[in-house]
């Protein structure tokens, strides 16, 4: 018979480490994707994931059981993104001179007629995933949750430990540092 | 160039990018082994480390019994008070002890 989570959950606190294989395995693709949002190579990827497992055998006994187990598992898989991205703030300065051609022909769509150019085109998520790439940690982050996740300023709040009104400022923050990186953009290929 | 539509466009084409939930093949028994690695070395320092709790209590009550005996021990010859004279007389004990043998 299958075991719920809180059974798990108790059997690895009480010493049973094998119960947190079925943990590992249920919820590994939702940490696999997230960690995808902020790191590129599978390597990178694959340590996140390696670091929250880890982490959260660790803390699992500050696991109330109050939220779903998910939840809990998300908050800690978002703040170690958030340690990556702090420490691998590479390349961020970078020029975009090494945009590729399908993008240069996307972005040169658009401004022919922006309609014309199409969100789902494979060069706009490159041309995307150049911009956050080049935001700082926090901006990345908080652009992530809120404009791509959809996610509210609250739940923001919850899952990264920042109080409302931090979230609403690096908002704010955040949204004039893309502003700025995708007027950069334009300006290095059109001006 | 309108530079906020352009950002729209680039924020809608990533909410369009579906989330690869992908993971490596076997890689919960990756995470277990890790994890069992881990225990067997914390159970190796934790022992090395009970080992050596013991050896330092172990110690610290030889050093109490030797204390006890060095204040407890029945005073020897009452020493003199002159030290040079003292010193002297260890110094040359051996010498002594030549010259009075047969």
């Amino acid at each position: 018979m299958e075991r719920s989570e809180a059974e798990l959950i108790a059997a690895v606190l009480s010493g049973d480490s094998a119960s947190f294989e079925p943990l590992v395995q249920k919820y590994s693709p939702r940490v696999f994707a997230t960690a995808r949002r902020y790191a590129r190579r599978d390597s990178e990827v694959e340590d996140i994931a390696q670091e929250v497992w880890l982490k959260a055998f660790d803390k699992l006994k500050t696991f109330r059981g109050e939220a779903p187990f998910e939840h809990w598992l998300m908050r800690m898989t978002v703040r170690t993104c958030y340690d990556f991205l702090r420490s691998h703030q590479r390349n961020r300065e970078s020029a975009f001179s090494e945009i590729s051609e399908p993008e240069e022909d996307w972005l040169e769509r658009f401004v022919a007629e922006p309609g014309s150019a199409a969100e789902d085109a494979d060069a706009a998520k490159l041309l995307i995933n150049r911009v956050l790439e080049k935001l700082s940690p926090a901006a990345r982050l908080v652009v992530t949750l809120l404009e791509i996740e959809d996610r509210s300023v609250k739940e923001i709040a919850e899952i990264t430990g920042w109080s409302v009104p931090l979230v609403k400022v690096r908002a704010f923050r955040a949204r004039a540092e893309m502003r700025k990186i995708v007027a950069r953009m334009a300006k290095e290929k059109y001006l | 160039m309108n530079i906020a539509e352009l950002q729209k466009k680039l924020i809608a084409a990533a909410r369009l990018q579906k989330p690869d939930v992908r993971v490596p093949y076997a890689f919960e028994k990756r995470i277990m082994a890790h994890l069992d690695a881990r225990a067997a070395n914390h159970r190796w320092v934790s022992a090395w480390t009970h080992s050596l709790w013991r050896a330092a209590v172990s110690c610290v009550v030889v050093a109490m019994l030797f204390g006890v005996w060095t204040i407890l021990e029945p005073a020897g010859a009452p020493a003199s008070d002159d030290l040079s004279m003292d010193f002297q007389n260890t110094l040359l004990a051996s010498v002594d002890q030549g010259d009075n043998a047969p």
